[in-house]
């Protein structure tokens, strides 16, 4: 994969904003009434790149994407989005943009093609529809009213009204939900094709394997404040994803170590044990492991401060 | 520590750019024409060749109105209502007599009094009822949120909403009078001051109801309630201002209620170009006042407009 690599340091103070980013967030907050919804997120999304925004709901995930959309205002901090702030984008901004909402439920009574045609009908230079349903794997349907699809179907029809208009920055906030392995698959597939014509975007999601397979970086949102940013394959740092080994002793009581030489560990408890241990395990922490000891012990942080607190 | 049998690697990770090729856009132009130059700077003038406001909100119009001959409802309660209801006053008061003015004068049917009123509430309903219904539902359930994400401009989007109230209550007047004058047997003025009368009065009418609708959006606090909250209103001001009960026989405190509503003008000013020049006696100052018809239509013109812009937000922005 040769995307852009991430260049977070290039924060050129002064500067109006790197040209090189499609997102720059510093010093991000959002209080909502005495609730703190966002608490100080900085994050930069090169162009090119795909992010995929993880967290837990209610962690301040779909706060801080729609403040990027230009739906809600911000309480403190400075954001650019296509060089622009979103509090201010004119219509000619949001021509760049395409978003694809959390679901909808609208009426339906227009069919696919009849959608399209009209949202197309907004943009200068927009997508072919044909092209367009074809990618969503629509063609069948494109002559069918919108209230007649399924759930899934619905959603593809979402994204393509998020891409007819070839925007350069895409939002996709949790795009895959209520789809079947196989849909998902070939969801993925289309945004791969996006991503190779050099669509931006910014994922948000619950399915850390979507993540995986699609962003190049992603980061991770708890309590308001992205905890930890990296490239998938990093999050977490080196040492989350050291291997665990995990087998019971003589007595039957649950054994864990972590070590970087698991086969070597396992011959010498095999040496020490004298025979097979009981429920022998090697676990590479996946990035779903690794994002729920984050979220773990990020609730045990605050549990934490409360009795600190107390 | 507890004995928890872990999850398997679900989460494959690395591997994605491996079949990247798939399936997906084919980037039928290359690189996408920024035009922009992509400096981030102060704003980017481009795409100067997204279509125009007007051009767009053309577009809307076509768009509205299709989507609202595909919704049942609003077909029934606000397009044929009127039709049907002047079908019933027909039928129901066939053989009670003429309604007249004044001892001596001449009268008309009963089918025929009632026109005028059915025209009147054919007007609230397609402007008042069908959009503040149509948009707080909209609100509700995403599809301006998703509309506040593309480069829509709210203007075209009241054009397409207008123009559509326009084009349904031209239909549905059309209708009437061609049922009216059919169906029901009734006489429909001959004298093009009438006709321009009835012009007037209809376009003023109309672009008042639905700026009015527009406003009275604002007011549902979701989709769901949209029709609890504007049916009761629309249905009352039906009652008061001479609609389905007739307006002289209303106590006289009512009829200055009414007075401070549109509907009550709007029936008025039909009134004087359906009725015989005699029934004027029966209205409250004994005189079709078309001036102060004028007067009071475009007062909530203007406050339609005034609130529609003051409350209309894409989203209900911040809590």
């Amino acid at each position: 994969m040769d995307t852009t690599a991430p260049d977070t340091g290039t924060t050129s103070g002064g500067l109006p904003a790197d040209p090189d980013a499609a997102v720059r967030v510093r010093g991000l907050r959002k209080a909502y009434g005495g609730v703190t919804a966002v608490d100080g997120i900085d994050l930069d999304i090169a162009r090119g790149e795909t992010f995929a925004l993880l967290g837990p709901n209610g962690a301040g995930k779909s706060t801080t994407v729609e403040i990027l959309e230009g739906y809600r205002l911000r309480s403190a901090g400075e954001v650019s989005v296509l060089g622009i702030d979103p509090a201010h984008g004119d219509l000619d901004w949001k021509a760049r943009l395409g978003i694809v909402l959390q679901s909808a439920t609208e009426s339906g009574v227009y069919t696919v093609r009849e959608q399209l045609t009209h949202f197309a009908g907004f943009f200068a230079d927009p997508r072919d529809i044909d092209e367009v349903i074809a990618a969503v794997g629509l063609e069948a349907k494109a002559r069918t009213r919108v209230s007649k699809l399924s759930g899934g179907q619905r959603r593809r029809v979402d994204v393509a009204l998020g891409i007819i208009g070839r925007p350069e920055l895409l939002f996709l906030d949790e795009p895959t939900t209520g789809f079947d392995p196989e849909a998902r698959r070939e969801f993925w597939n289309l945004i791969r094709g996006l991503k190779a014509e050099g669509t931006t975007i910014l994922l948000t999601t619950h399915y850390l394997d979507e993540a995986a397979q699609l962003g190049d970086r992603a980061g991770i949102i708890l309590g308001g404040r992205l905890v930890d940013v990296g490239r998938v394959d990093e999050l977490g740092g080196a040492e989350a994803r050291v291997p665990i080994v995990r087998w019971r002793d003589a007595d039957g009581a649950p054994q864990e170590t972590r070590t970087e030489r698991p086969a070597e560990f396992v011959a010498s408890v095999v040496a020490r044990h004298g025979g097979e241990p009981d429920a022998l395990e090697v676990i590479r922490p996946s990035l779903e492991d690794i994002y729920l000891q984050l979220v773990h012990s990020a609730g045990a942080e605050t549990h934490d401060d409360e009795e600190a607190l107390a | 520590m507890s004995d928890m049998t872990t999850t398997a690697a679900t989460a494959g990770t690395g591997g994605a750019g491996a079949r990247a090729e798939a399936r997906g856009i084919r980037s039928t132009r290359g690189t996408r024409a920024t035009g922009t130059g992509g400096s981030g700077g102060s704003g980017s003038r481009g795409g100067g060749s997204r279509p125009g406001m007007l051009r767009v909100g053309v577009s809307r119009i076509g768009h509205e109105t299709k989507g609202y001959f595909r919704s049942p409802d609003a077909v029934f309660f606000t397009f044929l209502f009127p039709l049907v209801m002047l079908g019933i006053f027909t039928a129901a008061f066939s053989a009670s007599g003429d309604i007249v003015p004044g001892p001596g004068m001449e009268g008309v049917s009963v089918g025929a009094y009632y026109l005028p009123g059915m025209l009147a509430a054919g007007m609230l309903l397609s402007g008042v009822q069908n959009l503040a219904v149509d948009i707080a539902t909209e609100k509700g359930d995403g599809t301006l949120k998703r509309l506040g994400g593309t480069p829509l401009s709210p203007v075209s989007y009241f054009l397409g909403k207008i123009g559509q109230v326009f084009v349904t209550a031209v239909l549905q007047a059309a209708l009437l009078l061609l049922a009216a004058g059919t169906l029901f047997g009734i006489a429909l003025p001959t004298t093009s001051e009438a006709w321009l009368t009835f012009s007037w009065v209809f376009v003023l009418g109309v672009a008042t109801s639905a700026l009015c609708g527009i406003a009275l959006s604002a007011v549902p606090r979701s989709g769901k309630s949209a029709t609890a909250v504007v049916i009761p209103i629309v249905l009352v001001l039906q009652f008061i201002s001479g609609v389905y009960l007739q307006f002289s026989q209303l106590p006289e405190w009512m009829q200055n209620i009414a007075s401070v509503f549109p509907l009550k003008w709007m029936a008025q000013g039909m009134r004087a170009v359906f009725l015989p020049d005699d029934f004027k006696v029966l209205e409250q100052h004994g005189e079709w006042d078309l001036g102060w018809v004028a007067v009071a239509l475009l007062a909530w013109l203007v406050i339609g407009l005034v609130v529609s812009r003051l409350t209309f937000r894409w989203i209900r922005r911040d809590a």
